[in-house]
């Protein structure tokens, strides 16, 4: 199966700035509200979306959290191991939290996330946004409040992200898993 | 990228290659943020079980590793060997697989016997990480050493390192000669010659025995203590004798026009090794050393663990 193009530079700059609008309609002033970043790859998306609500003067921490820690598929498989940069040096105490992260698919990596959130502090609350929503695949309870767009894929099948930043590209692609 | 710590056990900076030197360095870096956050504490072993196994007395080494075990969330069982069947005959692999049949999966062994770890980890079914085998090696706290140099001086890469003292009985001088080789550090060795292995230049570390020509030649020296236990005959005239010629004190540092970081792997027996007035200054990072520790120890058993 050929890599299938499912948004486009054009859609991704729709899809942030609706994204924008909705947690301006929802945060007002952003004062007690935080974004946090989940490494690797929420970060650029949360730079853009950063950039999109700094564009309608408004100014709001964003953080970048590192889940490697607290996975729970360590010692279970093959996967990354590396772990990344967290920086989060501002406190979460009694603040809305926003997790941004590129795609979500089982619900594991935020889970992970959350559970190391709790190590700076009690936010008042925490939502979640992401740009892709593999919908019907999630093996935890855990579901988005912001969305981009949802996508129905098969097991086999993987959602690249791709930003500029990195591969001169904004797009996001489906593509079968070991292609 | 997935897990490429090129060993299963941590038994000697002699087994490891600079790579795997590299990824255990990174890896403490992401463990000290850990470590300074409001809950220093992570879920990632919260299934593996390590006995600390010390047949011989420690305060920081067990304290850190023990701390560090907790940090990961690890079950930790601790063992020293003078309330132990050890003192009724048991022997050392019997000692071990009995607490390995209780589903033990990794092993912290201190022990007098040079060599211990590694005889432990050709006979026993677990993963085993030297803290220290008589006078062999303590790869942990050579990495913490370098590990903490690196920290204030950046690469190590063909910056000059004197080891000062009692090398001869000294487990931390063998494993810190390896680990700074490896990362491109030259080393030399300074002390009473009674104090230091005849077989030492085959490793390529030249000797000095003039301390202030040593000093002002190093970019970091690591002061050693005088390990009197292991010594069955006096190897130099007296202490007094020891300390002029080989004491760490304020005029000396003064006399060599240089600022040099000062190390020391504890414990300081202050006035001989190094004066006080030394220990305290600003150029010491003995306490960061031991803060290091920690995290040096997380790394390691978080890296090790993926391996299981």
């Amino acid at each position: 199966m050929p890599p299938k193009k499912i948004l486009n530079a054009k859609q991704i700059s729709t899809i942030i700035s609706r994204l924008s609008f909705q947690l301006i309609e929802d945060h007002n002033d952003f004062n007690q509200t935080a974004l946090i970043a989940i490494q690797p790859r929420g970060v650029l998306f949360a730079k853009r979306i950063l950039k999109m609500l700094n564009k309608k003067s408004i100014d709001v921490d964003l953080g970048i959290l590192d889940i490697t820690f607290f996975r729970d598929d360590f010692r279970r498989n093959q996967r990354s191991l590396k772990a990344n940069r967290t920086d989060l040096n501002f406190s979460i105490e009694n603040k809305t939290i926003v997790l941004i992260d590129d795609v979500l698919y089982t619900g594991r990596s935020i889970r992970a996330a959350l559970d190391a959130l709790q190590s700076y502090g009690r936010p008042s609350s925490v939502q979640l946004l992401n740009l892709i929503d593999r919908r019907f695949s999630r093996e935890l309870p855990i579901q988005p409040d912001y969305c981009g767009i949802q996508v129905d894929s098969r097991m086999n099948q993987k959602v690249i992200v791709k930003w500029f930043e990195n591969d001169n590209e904004d797009s996001v692609y489906l593509i079968r898993h070991n292609d | 990228m997935t897990n490429n710590l090129s060993i299963n056990h941590l038994l000697g900076i002699k087994y490891l290659n600079q790579k795997d030197i590299n990824q255990i360095f990174e890896t403490t870096d992401h463990f000290k943020e850990v470590i300074n956050r409001k809950i220093k504490k992570v879920p990632s072993l919260r299934d593996v079980t390590i006995a600390n196994l010390f047949f011989e007395n420690s305060t920081r080494t067990k304290i850190s590793f023990e701390l560090a075990q907790k940090r990961l969330s690890a079950d930790v069982i601790n063992f020293s060997s003078s309330a132990s069947s050890v003192s009724k005959g048991e022997t050392l692999i019997d000692t071990v697989n009995n607490i390995l049949s209780m589903k033990v999966d990794m092993v912290v062994l201190r022990h007098p016997s040079p060599g211990a770890s590694v005889f432990l980890s050709k006979n026993v079914n677990s993963c085993i990480i030297n803290a220290g085998d008589g006078t062999h090696e303590h790869p942990t706290q050579a990495l913490l050493d370098a590990y903490s140099l690196k920290e204030k001086i950046g690469s190590l890469k063909n910056k000059n390192i004197l080891i000062v003292g009692d090398i001869l009985h000294s487990r931390v001088a063998m494993s810190n000669i390896y680990a700074y080789q490896k990362l491109g550090a030259n080393v030399k060795v300074c002390g009473p010659k009674s104090l230091i292995p005849k077989y030492i230049e085959s490793f390529d570390v030249k000797v000095e025995t003039n301390f202030l020509k040593g000093l002002k030649w190093c970019n970091a020296v690591n002061m050693l203590r005088i390990q009197s236990e292991r010594m069955s005959d006096s190897y130099f005239p007296s202490t007094r004798d020891y300390v002029q010629q080989f004491g760490l004190n304020k005029n000396k540092l003064d006399s060599i026009n240089k600022e040099i970081i000062i190390m020391h792997p504890g414990p300081i027996n202050r006035g001989v090794e190094i004066t006080s007035e030394v220990a305290d200054c600003d150029q010491a990072i003995i306490l960061d050393q031991v803060e290091n520790g920690v995290a040096i120890r997380m790394s390691i058993m978080y890296l090790l663990a993926s391996k299981m």
